[in-house]
Parts: C-alpha cells; structure tokens; sequence
C-alpha cells in the first residue's frame, strides 16, 4: 500500500540519478549539501515537534522533512558555504511548513521557500558559487577537498576557476553583444547545450518517469510546465543570437528537477487534474518571463512561490463536478 | 503603446503597491478573511483608485499649478479621494446594498487607504502625462486587487489548518504576506521606468 512515507522514500529514489549525474560531472558539493541539508531539515522538524508536544518519530518516519531537505540539497550550488544552507534547510522547514500546522497544511512549497530566502538575502553566494564540471578543472576537488570549501576552512578562490556562473547566466549576460556560435564556444557550453547540466536533466527526466509510471506523480503538472516553456521561448526566444533557445531553456537549469520533483509537491500543487494543467502552464511562462526578462538568471524558486499563491483560488474555480450534479449554465460553480 | 504597457506590468508585479512598496497593508489583512469580501473591495478600491488619481491630477495641473499653491497638494488630495470614495459609496449603496453591507465601514476606509492617496502624490512626483496616470492609477489598483483576491482564498485555507496557537490569525497572515513579498522579489529588474 502506498503510504505517505512509502511515497516519499520512492521519490527520493527516483532523484538518485540526477544526484549521481551532478556527483559525477560537478564532484561531492551536491551529495554532501544533500546529507547536510536533510540533517538540518530532519533535525528543524524533531524540535518544533518537540516543542508542540507532537509524536515526533510519527511525524518525522513519513519522510517529507528528508524530502524537502533531499531537494533544497539538489537545487543549492554544490559549493555553498555550511551556515547557508543551514539557513535554506531551516528556514524552509520552520517558515513554510510548521508555522502553517505541518505536512498537509503548508501552502508554500517549504524547499522552495528556503531557496527563495537565501537567494535574495545572500545573492552573489547564489550566482556566481556555482561549481564547474570537473573535466574543465586541472585537478578536481577530492571529497575532503571539497568539504573543506563547504565548512569555509578553505576559500573556494585559492582554487583557480572552480567555481563561477551557470550557463545559463552566461548565455543570458553574453547574448546580446555576442553572436550565439561564439558564446556557445566557451567549454562550460560543451556541445552546444551546457556541459554536465545536459546530462543532469537528462537524470532527473528519467526518474520522473518513473515515478509517473508508478502512479505517485500524474503527467499533468510536468508536460503543461514543459509544454508551456517551450512555447513561451518558441513565441519570444526563438533566435538563438539574441536569447536563450529553447534546448537550454530545457536542459541547462533546474527545468526538470523543477518538472517533476518540485512543482508536483502534491501538498502545495493544485489538486484536479484540470488545477494541475493551469498551475503547471503557470509556472512555465512565469519562468520563462523571470528568465528572460528579469535579473535573475534561473526562477525556478520564484516561479513556484508565485504560482502556489494562486493554488487556493485555481482549486477554487477547477473543483470537479459531482457525479450527479449538472454543470451549472451561468455563475459560479457551487 | 509599449511605454504605457511597461507602467501596467510596473505597476502590477514589479513594484506592487502591497506587496514591494508596502502601502495600503490595512485593508490587505483587514478584508482579506473571504474571498466574496475581497472581490467586492478590490472592485472598489479600483475604482476608487483610477477615479482618484484622474481628479487629483486635474487639480493639480488647473488649480494648483495656475495658483501656485503645489504646497497644498496632500490636503488637497486627501480631500479629493474622501469626495471620491463618498461618491463610490453613495453609487455602491443604491447599486448593490448587499456589498453595501458586506463591505460595512471598510469602505469609509478606503479613503485612509495610503495607497490612494500614494498613488496620487506619486503621480506628481514622476511628473506622469494624464494617460500615464490614469494607467499608474488603475495598474496600482489591479496589482493591489491580484494580491488581494490571491491573499484571501489563501486566508480561507489557513483557517482550516492547524497553525500553532501563537501563530493563529493575524500572525500567520503577516507571515504569509511576508512569503509572498518575498517571491514577487523574482520580478526585480524586469521592468525599469
């Protein structure tokens, strides 16, 4: 039978591979931010339990506090200095989900609130930390090496061209002065998408699959998000010389870890399925409209936050109709 | 065209009234318990609103300005918007005395509403074209009504959730303001008048 912490162990399975793909291409930051950010996330939620004088090993044995903290690990740049992801994995935790009474009540995406938080409070930690794929470095980080940078005993800096912007953001800041095959020619670009990331997306396609063949995720939410981004870039992005084309818009950020592990938290998520194709469709344009247009490079966050505000009112005006009850010709459905 | 569009998307996300300038807070966590409550005050404000920044540029650009009296422009102001919001309620209460009575002394309270007369006062200060104002007007309307509606549908689900006993009412709705002023933080830079 599937339980709510059955469900949640296999959605943290099915993010393996893409964790694998970012271990693999970026080194250990990935993996270590994962296993920290659960600790702190798991460790939030035991003593506010504690605090309200709730069973805390009932609550904590479903899983979704190590979820949240599985997915904030996966979406922080893997060199992230300690204390900041102490600050996203607690904040998401406190802020988005206990205040609001708990699993099944937080109306925010609890990961995505503690994403959002760092990355408007400590901005230039967020951007321009990102790792570099390994096989661009001279010598790549060991794991020590890398734990070193993350618990700020050693400065990522010293390092020569560890670390720097994603691709996206290069791509995005280069475009306009710069004609496209000669961006795309820097070696964090690959073979023309983004070196790395490609294959990382590629993961995170793979165990949404899966978990929408086992039936814990339906397709609604994934394909209008996806759907709804490549024809925003297809409309407003569609010359390669003057934006991002729509390959990166898909396979360079955090587009399929959002698709299918983000925006189906089926607790802030929209509930039918008519709500999943509208809050899906949502997040997609607002994530192409903050991409291309704002001054953050990926809005994965923001584009989530904003279109979970609208969640109560689509549920509002998408609820089913009743077997039995006829659609009503004028007025609100009732 | 694209000018008088840039001051909408402006107006509604970017630098929201509510949620990035904080003005007009009182009515957001005072109407925003129901969804039919907040409808009816949105349509309001926004009328009250459009029509207010419309009538305080006029005073301003034939009567202040020909007498050289701008010194007199908030008093002034606060008298046109207390006019326009008595007119709206004397038009709600013959037209719908139902809204009438579910918006109750929120609508006296638009008049204190700081974003009426914010918009007003910041309409002169950007030295804004009739139309400019009318679209500043009604953009700051349409961006307060957005957050507003979204708001209370969300109040709606909180009332049914178990928030810790501290945290109940007022409390969590700030909190939750808070969040979403914190995502409306993705607009920044999008658009820059």
């Amino acid at each position: 039978m599937l339980t709510t912490g059955r469900i949640m162990q296999w959605v943290i399975a099915a993010t393996l591979p893409g964790l694998l793909a970012l271990t693999l291409f970026f080194g250990w930051g990935n993996l270590i931010n994962v296993v920290w950010c659960t600790l702190v996330a798991m460790g939030t939620e035991a003593l506010i339990l504690a605090l309200r004088k709730r069973p805390v090993t009932f609550f904590l044995s479903d899983g979704s506090a190590a979820l949240t903290g599985v997915l904030l690990g996966l979406a922080l740049p893997p060199l992230l200095p300690w204390w900041i992801s102490l600050i996203a994995a607690a904040s998401a935790i406190l802020l988005a989900k206990q205040l609001y009474g708990g699993l099944g009540s937080n109306l925010f995406n609890p990961a995505m609130v503690g994403y959002a938080l760092v990355l408007i409070s400590f901005p230039e930690a967020m951007t321009t930390n990102w790792a570099q794929p390994l096989a661009l470095l001279d010598e790549a980080p060991g794991l020590l090496d890398t734990l070193a940078i993350i618990a700020s005993l050693a400065e990522p800096a010293t390092i020569d061209g560890i670390t720097g912007a994603t691709p996206l953001d290069v791509y995005k800041h280069e475009i306009g002065s710069r004609l496209a095959s000669t961006v795309t020619a820097d070696p964090i670009f690959g073979d023309g998408i983004a070196r790395g990331w490609e294959w990382v997306n590629l993961a995170f396609l793979a165990g949404g699959l899966f978990l929408i063949r086992l039936k814990i995720i339906t397709w609604h939410i994934p394909a209008s998000f996806l759907g709804a981004l490549t024809l925003m870039t297809l409309l407003f992005g569609y010359d390669p010389d003057q934006s991002v084309p729509v390959q990166m818009h898909l396979f360079a950020g955090a587009t399929m870890l959002c698709a299918f592990f983000i925006a189906t938290d089926p607790v802030s998520a929209a509930t039918s399925n008519k709500g999943k194709l509208w809050y899906g469709a949502g997040i997609g344009i607002l994530l192409y409209i903050i991409r291309a247009w704002g001054s953050y490079p990926d809005a994965v966050a923001f584009a989530v936050l904003l279109m979970n505000f609208a969640v109560p009112f689509i549920d509002y005006y998408t609820r089913p109709r009743t077997y039995g009850h006829r659609k009503p010709e004028r007025g609100l459905p009732s | 065209m694209t000018e008088y569009l840039l001051i909408l998307v402006s107006t509604v996300l970017v630098n929201n009234f509510v949620l990035v300038q904080f003005l007009g807070l009182c009515p957001f966590m005072g109407v925003s318990n129901k969804l039919e409550t907040a409808m009816g005050m949105s349509m309001a404000t926004t009328f009250v609103l459009t029509l207010a920044s419309v009538v305080s540029y006029l005073v301003h650009e034939y009567l202040l300005v020909p007498l050289e009296v701008e010194f007199l422009r908030t008093i002034s102001f606060i008298l046109v918007i207390a006019v326009v919001v008595q007119f709206t309620e004397i038009v709600v209460r013959h037209t719908s005395p139902l809204l009438h009575r579910v918006l109750g002394i929120f609508l006296p309270l638009i008049t204190t509403n700081c974003a009426v007369l914010g918009v007003a006062l910041l309409n002169i200060q950007r030295q804004n074209s009739f139309i400019e104002s009318i679209l500043y007007g009604f953009g700051a309307a349409a961006g307060f009504s957005l957050v507003l509606i979204l708001f209370s549908a969300m109040r709606e689900r909180i009332a049914a959730a178990d928030v810790p006993q501290p945290f109940q009412g007022a409390a969590i709705g700030m909190i939750t303001a808070g969040l979403m002023s914190l995502a409306f933080m993705g607009f920044t830079g999008l658009v820059t008048l």
